[in-house]
């Protein structure tokens, strides 16, 4: 396990294959944590396979007090993109979302996203409903300092994600070198993902189909007069 | 009624202290848990009054109400402000934001009274004033707000392509300073530099009132002055929040409602009049604008947005019986 560092925060990034070749990034959903191994889902990816604990996560920092939103998972992806360079995203749920604001902000760095199923892919709707101040019950979600940390439960779930903002980091994802850059294999399909599913550049394929056709196309960009 | 300006000119500059007139430290200062947040609190006037809850905008911090606030506890309320965290002497935590405010916000509340209090929020702290009155109207028993009320600041002239541009410069912008800012500080300064670079943000704040605020919110190291601001934070944004959904709220509001804006343009103001306001504001609210100020209305004429405020609050209560006394 390597440790990274994002402001004040460690965040756990973990070596789960090891081998030459395109990077591949699993971003878990919400409240789950990295995987120990490579799942069987994604055993065909030839390259390496990495994998991080999102803040409050797994073995990563909780900070104190949340302030949790997917704009700074978004940056602790960044910092894994900052040790490892360009890669290939799978995110799960919550970190399929995270993974296409990070796909938008970076571009060139992201070479390609895969948007499946798991906990948090709907967040908070597509707008705010009536507002309230939770202060989270950690008799009920668990002791306030351990992974998953409540305020991440709390604050990730309730996180609104408008159709259009998604759809902007759709368009910000096609500056980069892909046609194609994302794909959609989820069952589920909330409404900010119905609009990415239906962009321009957006491909809804399986995941052994994405997996294929990004794993083929990385190494082309990284060397374009090798191929 | 003096004016920040006629204050001003009788202001004392020297090499790391500043006679400001009319300023005072807040008599009492402690600190709340905020469910593991230490938030530093300030409080003016007496300990048995009536308590007035005060929220600062962004990027500032609570002794930004050195001169108004000795002035509305002058009219018998004890004026009870605190730092945000990751901002003045409240602890730095590694994230932040508009929810995380909000609830610190109550933490400061619950350590006050079980019942409803005035809040005052500026900027910022406007915004974050009429979420906690939406959220919680039974602990709020008037609303006071200072340039922090939504505006509809759409740009219909401005193609998305010309929309995807901004934001990819924006969100480069940010994730470069979250890699750089994970080891960095603020720029040092001298106390007088350090005033003058906070002028470019605030251009109608006298040179005199931002070298008191330097010696009241940044720290004297031994290379310089900093404002003790965190790092990792940066002017702008980005997000999928719309200013409308604060509109919504705003108009539901039922306890008596005073805001108060000025009538001159700055970069960091909200740029909504009367005019703008009166359409989504609560039929009720009191809207008034204090000619030739910025968005600092409170700081540029302390002496008169205390009078508006202790008139629209009327005769503290008599007697606190459901507050906690500041130990």
């Amino acid at each position: 396990m390597m440790t990274l560092v994002h402001g004040r925060v460690r965040l756990a990034l973990y070596a789960l294959r090891d081998n030459a070749g395109p990077h591949l990034l699993l971003l878990h959903g919400l409240g789950e944590r990295s995987p120990e191994q490579v799942p069987a889902a994604v055993d065909s990816w030839r390259g390496s396979v990495h994998a991080l604990d999102l803040t409050g996560h797994g073995a990563s920092t909780v900070p104190s007090g949340g302030g949790y939103s997917c704009e700074v998972m978004m940056a602790d992806v960044d910092a894994a993109l900052a040790v490892l360079g360009p890669c290939t995203i799978l995110g799960r749920g919550l970190g399929g979302y995270v993974g296409l604001l990070i796909a938008g902000a970076r571009p060139t760095l992201v070479r390609g996203l895969i948007i499946d199923d798991g906990p948090g892919l709907a967040g908070g709707g597509v707008r705010p409903g009536s507002t309230t101040i939770t202060v989270p019950d950690a008799s009920v979600l668990g002791r306030v300092g351990n992974t998953p940390d409540p305020y991440a439960l709390l604050e990730l779930s309730n996180d609104v994600r408008p159709p259009d903002y998604a759809e902007s980091f759709v368009r910000l994802a096609l500056q980069g070198p892909l046609d194609e850059p994302i794909s959609v294999c989820s069952v589920a399909r909330p409404p900010w993902l119905a609009a990415v599913a239906a962009s321009f550049g957006v491909r809804t394929e399986s995941l052994a189909s994405a997996l294929t056709r990004l794993a083929v196309l990385e190494p082309l960009l990284a060397d374009p007069n090798g191929a | 009624m003096p004016s920040m300006i006629d204050r001003s000119r009788n202001a004392v500059i020297r090499e790391d202290s500043v006679d400001f007139p009319g300023a005072q430290a807040p008599d009492r200062s402690y600190r709340v848990d905020a469910a593991g947040v230490g938030i530093a609190v300030h409080e003016w006037g007496d300990r048995h009054a009536p308590p007035l809850l005060a929220i600062h905008g962004g990027f500032d911090f609570a002794r930004t109400l050195d001169v108004f606030a000795p002035l509305v506890a002058a009219g018998g309320w004890r004026v009870v402000s605190w730092d945000h965290r990751n901002h003045g002497d409240s602890e730095l935590v590694a994230m932040h934001g508009f929810a995380a405010d909000l609830r610190d916000a109550a933490w400061v509340l619950k350590s006050l009274t079980d019942g409803a209090v005035p809040v005052l929020g500026h900027s910022k702290g406007g915004a974050l004033s009429l979420r906690l009155a939406d959220s919680w109207p039974h602990r709020v028993s008037h609303l006071i707000n200072i340039d922090g009320m939504p505006a509809r600041r759409k740009m219909p002239d401005v193609s998305d392509t010309e929309r995807t541009k901004l934001l990819s410069t924006e969100l480069e912008g940010w994730l470069d300073h979250h890699r750089r800012a994970s080891t960095g500080q603020r720029k040092s300064d001298t106390l007088e530099g350090l005033a003058r670079r906070r002028a470019k943000m605030n251009p109608r704040l006298t040179h005199e009132w931002l070298c008191y605020l330097v010696t009241v919110g940044a720290r004297h190291d031994p290379d310089g002055w900093r404002w003790k601001i965190d790092p990792m934070m940066r002017m702008g944004g980005f997000g999928p929040w719309r200013p409308d959904w604060a509109i919504e709220g705003l108009a539901g509001l039922a306890m008596p409602f005073l805001g108060i804006v000025g009538d001159q343009s700055e970069p960091m103001g909200w740029e909504a009049g009367e005019e703008e306001l009166r359409p989504f504001v609560p039929r009720h609210a009191r809207l008034e604008t204090v000619a030739g100020t910025g968005h600092f209305v409170h700081i540029e004429e302390p002496d008169k947005v205390a009078a508006l405020v202790l008139e629209f609050l009327g005769r503290p209560p008599s007697g606190a019986a459901q507050t906690r006394a500041a130990s």
